[in-house]
């Protein structure tokens, strides 16, 4: 039977198990949204902006390990897709965004609402299509979802001019894919691996380093399983809290510019550093130079371009983690007597990591007459249910998330790390919400994230998405004051948000439910008040005006030469 | 150090704007590019020349690779391959010069492809290093135009990659 290419779309996205949509109509794409009625199985969200949409779809596949799906229509649709996509291809989310184009014959013609969307997401997708024929159309959406979620997972778009989702072909969906140039190498090296193995066991001051790579890899359970049997103790990236348990006694939390003082003293004085998933970003080094200057480094690694990209590695491993760690795992159990041996000569670097935890654990000044930022996270932590999700934005409400939290699960904690986007939190957390309806899902925000995307307020009650939304008001663009405080003679240029919004207001607007607190008192009331309450929820608290983030490593400088909290 | 990279790709649309993109991305440098389709029609193949210490070009042709399009990335090292480059020349040749023109034309074994009586436009094939010196000689007697393709290069031996 002939279908319409609108038509085939959606039988695509049935096949390819898509139930949530986030989508914003327009004239390219109208031909998809009429069709959308044949398929009840597809629930569609309707954000008020397209740069919501593709971060909601971008929360939706953080959470739950599935493809995320957006559309848009074309020109404007399209453009304000990007800060979507290129936040989703820097963390490495699998998503496919698919855009109108205006009919193929008007392309190049500067037509009403054309822009080449192919050309502009080209350096921030994993890859991108434009479709010219209607029966190339079925092939096209498989390979993108098994570009987007193969590998290294991303980001890819698919560009569809409106002629083509009229025009009508026999639809059939490809039930095998095989691309002559994709082929992402998925086995670990075998004699790499029983190296890494030999390494490690020989190893007296071992770190392991994991990044977002162990979650997108579903590894959390063998990662977790290797620093058990080893007692190694674990470091993760923002990407990669929630991989390993923090409150494990061998957690040193996060490591790098805001890491904890433990995690950049071991880093700095291990013998070996296992990096699993991880990509050596600057905000994680410091200084390269000084960057685990005693390690030999073991690399494992899905992305060949990661290795060696930014620092010397010793033993690269290419491959799946999940796959890789599992053949360690195997080799570890096979060398018993050798994993004894080495758990008693790692004895002393354990104790050398608990001196330094008992130096400086990671803690911030309590107060009684102001609202600190970070009793507001442990406090949430405390009373919010076990498997939350938390979505943030960007900026100090991030970094006191990531520190003080204490994430025990994968897929926990959405937050743009690569790209560092600002009005991501509230959309993600839509997006989480949508693929669990059920689970408890926050948003901490700060006052100045809130507001690039707060139009999604409407999307949570319309669609009964119930987000509760923690605002960690402090009236500044916290993180930049702080570098102006520190770095600039505190002269705070335009960072000073100085309209005082009324919180409450705003979410009754909506038909939310909104709670304010000043006093350090009513912090924990309000907590239970706001995750009680049904429906999406804004909870803002009035906290300390210039708290910093610490301990921080300044840009540029070496790990260990950390400012610590007094 | 100069390399020369050998890059089959899909013979699709916008492949070329996808590695020249990578490279300018990057910050990678690029000497030369030059592409046509292969024996098979649904392969390019691309001749880059590059510069780099070993950890540029080992990220060079990893990041190829990671192109969706991309099926086989060779970087020759100099003794392994051959190549060639054509360069056309415009020069002023009048009176007395005509002659020694031609007599550079027939020392590099390059061919006259158009003449007029104040020009001669010429067509020289080698290596880039013999471009280089009949450009060398002839850029006394006056060189008006000059279009290179830059270089393309094929591995000695037996094996080949048909695609």
């Amino acid at each position: 039977m002939k279908l319409a290419g609108a038509r085939i779309l959606l039988e695509c996205l049935k096949l390819e198990d898509v139930d949530t949509v986030f989508g914003y109509p327009g004239g390219t794409v109208i031909n998809i949204y009429d069709e959308l009625y044949s398929f009840p199985e597809i629930r569609h969200i309707l954000p008020r902006h397209e740069q919501a949409a593709v971060h909601a779809a971008d929360g939706y596949a953080r959470a739950s390990g599935k493809v995320g799906v957006a559309i848009a229509t074309s020109g404007p649709g399209a453009t304000n897709t990007v800060t979507g996509i290129a936040t989703a291809y820097m963390d490495s989310i699998p998503l496919v965004v698919i855009t109108g184009q205006v009919p193929t014959a008007l392309i190049g013609n500067d037509a009403f609402q054309e822009v080449d969307i192919i050309g502009i997401t080209r350096p921030c997708t994993k890859h991108n299509f434009l479709v010219k024929d209607v029966r190339e159309l079925a092939g096209i959406v498989k390979k993108a979802f098994y570009i987007a979620r193969t590998g290294r997972p991303g980001p890819v778009l698919i560009d569809l001019p409106k002629d083509v989702q009229i025009a009508v072909a026999d639809f059939k969906y490809p039930e095998k894919i095989e691309m002559r140039s994709y082929r992402p190498t998925i086995e670990g090296h075998s004699r790499q691996v029983e190296k890494a193995a030999t390494m490690l066991l020989g190893a007296k001051k071992p770190v392991i380093y994991v990044g977002g790579g162990v979650i997108l890899g579903n590894a959390s359970e063998n990662l977790t399983k290797l620093a058990e049997t080893l007692k190694t103790p674990v470091t993760t990236t923002l990407m990669g809290l929630g991989a390993f348990p923090e409150d494990d006694p061998l957690s040193l939390g996060l490591l790098g510019m805001h890491g904890t003082y433990y995690a950049n003293m071991a880093v700095t004085n291990c013998d070996l550093l296992v990096a699993i998933g991880a990509r050596f970003d600057d905000r994680v080094t410091g200084k390269i130079p000084a960057f685990a200057p005693h390690a030999k480094i073991i690399h494992l690694d899905v992305d060949p371009t990661s290795i060696r990209k930014n620092v010397r590695v010793d033993l690269p491993i290419v491959g799946d983690v999940h796959g890789v760690l599992e053949k360690l795992l195997k080799i570890l159990e096979k060398r018993r007597d050798e994993v004894e041996n080495f758990k008693t000569a790692v004895k002393p670097w354990l104790d050398e990591i608990d001196a330094w935890k008992a130096k400086h654990p990671m803690t911030f000044k309590e107060s009684s007459q102001v609202i600190k930022p970070q009793s507001v996270i442990r406090k949430l932590r405390e009373l919010c249910e076990p498997d939350a999700i938390v979505a943030t934005d960007v900026g100090q409400h991030q970094m006191w998330t990531a520190q003080f939290f204490t994430f025990t699960r994968p897929r926990t904690l959405l937050s743009s790390g690569g790209l560092g986007t600002m009005g991501y939190g509230l959309p993600a957390a839509m997006g989480a919400q949508a693929a669990f309806p059920k689970r408890q899902v926050l948003a901490i925000c700060g006052d100045g994230g809130f507001q690039m995307n707060l139009q999604e307020m409407a999307t949570l009650v319309q669609s009964k998405l119930p987000v509760k939304i923690c605002i960690l008001n402090n009236q500044y663009l916290g993180m930049v004051r702080q570098w102006q405080e520190l770095f600039f003679e505190k002269r705070y240029s335009q960072t000073v948000l100085d309209l005082p919004i009324d919180f409450v207001k705003l979410a009754e607007a909506f038909g939310a439910t909104g709670f304010t607190v000043k006093k350090p008192e009513d912090v924990e009331e309000t907590i239970r008040k706001g995750l009680a309450t049904p429906g999406p929820v804004i909870m803002e608290f009035k906290v300390a005006r210039e708290e910093k983030v610490l301990p921080m490593v300044p840009s540029g400088a070496s790990l260990n030469e950390m400012v610590l909290a007094s | 150090m100069r390399h020369t990279i050998s890059v089959l790709v899909e013979n699709e649309f916008g492949v070329l704007s996808r590695v020249a993109g990578l490279f300018s991305g990057r910050g990678f440098n690029i000497d030369s590019l030059s592409v046509a389709p292969t024996i098979e029609e649904s392969i390019s193949r691309m001749t880059i020349v590059t510069r780099g210490d070993d950890q540029i070009l080992e990220q060079i042709t990893k990041q190829l690779n990671k192109l969706v399009d991309v099926i086989k990335v060779i970087d020759f090292i100099e003794e392994s391959a051959v190549e060639r480059e054509m360069a056309l020349i415009k020069v002023t040749a009048e009176d007395a010069d005509r002659a020694e023109v031609l007599r550079i034309v027939d020392i590099f074994r390059a061919n006259v492809i158009d003449v007029t009586p104040k020009s001669y436009t010429i067509e020289a094939t080698g290596s880039p290093s013999k471009i280089e010196a009949i450009l060398e000689l002839l850029r006394p007697l006056g060189l008006k135009e000059l279009v290179r393709t830059g270089p393309v290069a094929i591995g000695r031996g037996a094996k080949g990659w048909k695609g």
